[in-house]
Formats: C-alpha cells, sequence, structure tokens
C-alpha cells in the first residue's frame, strides 16, 4: 500500500487534490481511498487529506500517520505544522515553492532521504501561468506522477479533466504537464 | 458500473435508483452532501416523479416525510447528531404509525461540547424509538443497505435508519459498484401501502388508544422487528444473488471459528479491525472480529452462536451511556445470558479520535493478557483528565470545563491523527 499526506490551507483544493489522485490511481486499475483530515475548514486554516492506492480492497479507516509520500502545498506551514510526522526514510516530499530545500531551511532534515524522492516545484507559479489562479494542487499532481510513479500523468490528467470541465481543466493539465516535465528533468540532472 | 466517487454522492445514486417520490431535507454536516446531490438529479431530471422538498428544520423534515409516505409515497430524508434530536418525536410518530421510512443518519457526536466529527451517539440516542438500525462498514455497503432498507421497510411497513459514519464513510472517496436501474428495479418492487390516506376511502391514522390497547399496540412493533430477524437475511441473500455481492445481513464474522479473543463492533471501524486481525493471526494470535451490521432488531441467537466458543469479548463502541458505558455491550451481554466468559466494554473514537490498528493490536493483547479492565477507554488522555480533575479540586469556580481543556492542550492544528 502506497499512502499519500496532503498539506495546505483551505480554499489551496487539498481535498480535491487526493479525490483526483484517487481517481487517477482507479483509472489505472487500482484501489484507492481519499478522505480529508475532517477538519471545520477554514478558508487560510491548516487543512490535511490523505490518499491510499492499493493493489487490493482498503479497509484500513485511521488517517495516513504513516505516509510513503508528503505533497505540501503551501511552505508556509513547514515550521508551523509537524508535516513530516511519520514519514517513511524512504519517503518522497514534494513541496510547492519557488525556493529550494536549502532556502526553505530543511536542507538539513531532507538529506537524508533519497535525492530523487526531494523535489520543489513553482506550482502556484504555474497554475496562476495556465490556469489564471494561483491553486497548486493539479500542477503538485503532474509532479507526483513523475518522482513517484504510482500513477502515469495520462491518467492525472483524466482526473484533473473529470473535476474541471473546458478551460479550466485544460489549464490545470498544462499546469501539471509542465510540473511533470520539471520534475523529470530535475531527476533526469541527478541521474 | 464502478465508480471512483464519494461515499455521500454513492448513497444519493443509490437512493434515486430506488425511484423516491418524496425527499424531505434539511441540511446538516456531514450528511448534506447525500440530499445535496439528489436536490440536483431532481433539479436536472435525471430523478424523475420526485419531490424535492426543503424545509424549516429537521423535525419538520421527518414530520413531512410521515405526511407522504402516510399519502402512499415512497419517502426519504436524512439527518445526524443534533438533528436527529431535534425531530425525535417524529422518530417515534413514524415507528407508532409503522410507516416505511427510509432514513439516513451520518452518524456524528452529540453536543455538548459541540463537535462535527464522527461517533453514534445521535443514532443511538433514538435507538429504541421502534426503527430498524442497520449500521454500514463499507461506502459500498452503505449504498447497498438503503437499496434493502426500502424493500424491508415496505415489506414490513416498519422506517428504517441506515447509519453511515460521518466523514470517514460520507467525505470518502472510494471505488464504488453502482448498480443499474434494472438490477434495482427488479429487486425493489413498486411501493404498496398498507395504510393510505385516500379521500375516496377515507381513515383516520394516529389514533389515541388508552390503557385498553396500548401494549397490544407496542406488542406488534417489537412482532414486527422479530419479523425482520428473518427478513434481513433473506434480502441480502437475495441481494447477493441479483448483484453478485455480499451487503448487509444480521452480522459478519471474520476468523471466529476459532478465536480465543473476539472484538465486536457497529461499522467502518471493522475495517481498521479486520486488518488488526489479519496482523495478530500472521503472529499465530487466535483473534476474531464481529461486526454486528443489524443493531435493531438485535440478533441475540446469532450474536450469542458467533461468540461461544471464544473465551473472551472485547465490545468496542463508538458512544458512551454515561454513567454505565456501552450500548452495544448490553446487547451482546444478553446474548451471552448463561456463557461464562470475559467480557470487556471499550468505548473508543469519540468526537472523531482516531481509532488505529496499532491501538487495536495493543487492546486485543492486552485483553488476552488479562489486563484490560471490564470499561475502558481507548487512547484516553489520562494527563489531560487527571489536570482537569486536580483543578476542581483544588478550586471551586474552575470556570467552563472545555475551555479549560482546549486552553491546557494550546493549538490542536499540529496534531495528526
Amino acid at each position: 500500500m502506497f499512502q499519500v499526506r496532503i498539506h495546505g490551507r483551505g480554499g489551496q483544493g487539498v481535498v480535491s487534490a487526493a479525490e483526483m489522485l484517487s481517481v487517477a490511481a482507479f483509472e489505472e486499475g487500482r484501489h484507492a481511498q481519499a478522505f480529508p483530515s475532517f477538519g471545520s475548514e477554514r478558508m487560510g486554516a491548516p487543512v490535511m487529506a490523505f490518499c491510499r492506492i492499493d493493489s487490493r480492497e482498503i479497509r484500513l479507516r485511521e488517517p495516513v500517520m504513516q505516509p510513503n509520500a508528503l505533497i505540501i502545498q503551501d511552505p508556509t506551514l513547514l515550521h508551523q505544522v509537524d508535516v513530516f510526522s511519520g514519514l517513511a526514510p524512504t519517503g518522497y516530499i514534494l513541496i510547492n515553492s519557488t525556493r529550494g530545500f536549502e532556502e526553505l531551511g530543511i536542507a538539513e532534515f531532507t538529506r537524508k532521504f533519497p535525492a530523487n524522492h526531494l523535489c520543489v516545484v513553482p506550482a502556484s507559479d504555474l497554475a496562476l501561468k495556465h490556469v489564471g489562479r494561483p491553486l497548486p494542487n493539479a500542477a503538485l499532481l503532474g509532479a507526483f506522477a513523475a518522482i513517484t510513479g504510482q500513477v502515469s500523468f495520462e491518467a492525472i490528467a483524466n482526473a484533473i479533466r473529470q473535476k474541471f470541465s473546458g478551460k479550466v481543466g485544460e489549464g490545470n493539465v498544462a499546469a501539471a504537464r509542465a510540473a511533470y516535465d520539471m520534475a523529470n528533468k530535475k531527476e533526469a540532472a541527478l541521474a | 458500473m464502478l465508480k471512483q466517487i464519494e461515499g455521500s454522492q454513492a448513497i444519493a445514486q443509490a437512493i434515486a435508483l430506488c425511484r423516491p417520490e418524496v425527499i424531505c431535507a434539511y441540511p446538516i454536516t456531514p450528511q448534506t452532501h447525500i440530499v445535496e446531490g439528489l436536490g440536483e438529479m431532481v433539479k436536472d431530471g435525471s430523478l424523475e416523479n420526485c419531490e424535492f422538498i426543503n424545509v424549516e428544520s429537521e423535525f419538520a423534515a421527518l414530520s413531512v416525510a410521515i405526511g407522504s409516505s402516510a399519502a402512499g409515497a415512497r419517502s426519504y430524508t436524512a439527518t445526524a447528531s443534533q438533528g436527529i434530536l431535534y425531530m425525535a418525536e417524529a422518530v417515534y410518530n413514524a415507528a407508532g404509525l409503522g410507516l416505511p421510512i427510509v432514513m439516513t443518519i451520518g452518524n456524528r457526536a452529540i453536543g455538548a461540547p459541540i463537535n462535527i466529527w464522527n461517533d453514534h451517539s445521535d443514532s443511538m440516542a433514538l435507538r429504541d424509538a421502534g426503527w430498524i438500525q442497520l449500521y454500514a462498514e463499507t461506502n459500498q455497503e452503505a449504498a447497498d443497505l438503503h437499496i434493502q432498507a426500502f424493500r424491508l421497510a415496505e415489506e414490513l411497513s416498519c422506517p428504517v435508519m441506515v447509519c453511515v459514519d460521518g466523514f470517514i464513510l460520507t467525505h470518502a472517496y472510494e471505488r464504488i459498484d453502482i448498480p443499474t436501474q434494472k438490477q434495482v428495479d427488479d429487486y425493489l418492487p413498486p411501493f404498496v401501502p398498507v395504510q393510505i390516506l385516500d379521500v375516496d376511502d377515507p381513515v383516520s391514522m394516529g389514533a389515541m388508544v388508552g390503557p385498553e390497547a396500548f401494549m397490544e399496540v407496542r406488542y406488534l412493533q417489537h412482532h414486527k422487528q422479530q419479523r425482520a430477524l428473518a427478513l434481513i437475511p433473506a434480502l441480502a441473500k437475495e441481494f447477493r444473488e441479483r448483484f453478485g455481492r455480499d451487503s448487509g445481513g444480521l452480522l459478519r464474522t471474520y476468523h471466529c471459528e476459532d478465536a480465543e479473543t473476539i472484538i465486536v463492533a457497529l461499522g467502518s471501524v471493522n475495517g481498521t479491525i479486520k486488518e488488526a486481525v489479519d496482523e495478530m493471526r500472521a503472529a499465530g494470535k487466535r483473534v476474531g472480529s464481529l461486526s454486528i451490521c443489524s443493531f435493531r432488531p438485535f440478533p441475540l441467537d446469532e450474536v450469542r452462536d458467533a461468540l461461544r466458543r471464544a473465551r473472551r469479548v472485547v465490545v468496542l463502541e463508538k458512544s458512551l451511556a454515561v454513567g454505565i458505558g456501552g450500548m452495544l455491550s448490553e446487547g451482546v451481554r444478553n446474548a451471552l445470558s448463561g456463557i461464562s466468559l470475559k467480557g470487556h466494554t471499550v468505548i473508543a473514537g469519540l468526537g472523531g479520535r482516531a481509532i488505529t490498528q496499532k491501538a487495536l493490536v495493543d487492546l486485543l493483547d492486552s485483553a488476552a493478557r488479562g489486563e484490560l479492565a471490564h470499561l475502558n477507554f481507548l487512547d484516553l488522555r489520562w494527563d489531560v483528565v487527571k489536570r482537569e480533575i486536580n483543578r476542581e479540586q483544588a478550586v471551586r469556580r474552575t470556570g467552563p470545563l472545555a475551555e479549560n481543556i482546549l486552553r491546557d492542550l494550546g493549538t490542536v492544528a499540529d496534531r495528526i491523527g
């Protein structure tokens, strides 16, 4: 089972991101379970959502406490919420930022993870460019597909199109594509 | 058709396939997405011959359902938490009048302190109102139980509550098989009422009944639920034949045959329990679990049969009967009358406290070691409790309890799980 925890703020599409990721996994014939952290969400408040992906039925109903991957939609949470709690030593860390791990002040912590499991993409900027609004969720899913290989980019694109129709859907797919390419390029540079 | 959808949407689609004729709704978290989904289907015309009535309160929601059901319309509503308390009088009326209304409960805690998260306090508060109560273990079962509920309600002329864990199921996106209209039509015939308000053949419903007949009317409600004990498994069997999967029934056992310790629970926590059982079985420990779907009527004989070979029984409850312990335990103890085995009640998951696989494994291990008390509270923060008790002993004017504890804890935004 592959477990993902997504951290962000109310209004950033955290719950939708988990939902779209689960749809993408479903499209590829896998079982997936996405659910929010059940808070009384408010705009700007810290929010979490979870997604589990497996090849068999998922019966576990606890929150994701030992994630295989973290998606952090807002880097200002890094010093407010214990976002890295329970992350597996071989886990993936994907952050929406224009800055690197060093500049974010977490390089010392992230050094112990495999280099190709660490990724920063400017997802808000990509969304602003392609969608016109700084909602980073779809772009981050593109980068997630690139670094983890858990789902294909095509499945992510289909899930985005199911969630958002027309121009908004295509804009989000374009943002996800750009993030996917960026993440792949970084990985190629490491190899 | 397999879909990856939110539990609430799957439930809404299943209800729509049952061709309800009146849906009354008053929004309350966490059931709101269900009636919103149905409202959209009525508005866009995909759910035909159905009137969607927005009402001013939960009391009105069920009162309208009582009226429409009495007029012969297949009627549905949904609520949660304080909502079911506000409609309590009508809940008893629907059952006393024998009207086959189906109502979803998106299970949620009851205040004070106000809490929007999941536990079973709400449906438990109305457990003895005369409604059949079915608890869903998964979202697939939640959708399927509604189809069975209309059939069950109408065959018995008795209302049915389908209890679905709020957020944990209602807000989870999962793979769910939504049946076809033909499958549901073949399973669920049109509603033929046993009593109807008809201007051409007038009757009055809701007569005043004195001591001469009140006990008989009440007894007949009990008799109906005893009939349900046979009907519920029969409908689940027919459902399996037509839809190709197991959903509903009175209860479900998991590795109980040779189990020394069996854990009993209602609803979605049974999924996590099964994972805990698998983990312990892999380590050679003889544990099993019993998921009870039908809480009213309570299947005494079947529970007795499932548990009688065990050495100890742990009943996990998502509600607290303040002053005594657990309500599910009461039924389980009744079922075990005369059988000598160790019984423990564990109160867990109140107000959305996560119930983890690790906590369940530790719990069952301590039961096997004989360390479990009669009444236990899973993952209770004793430090927090003791601090407040000390405060109460030290000063008279302690101030509001919940606020004191929140102040002690500080921000809770950083907690995961």
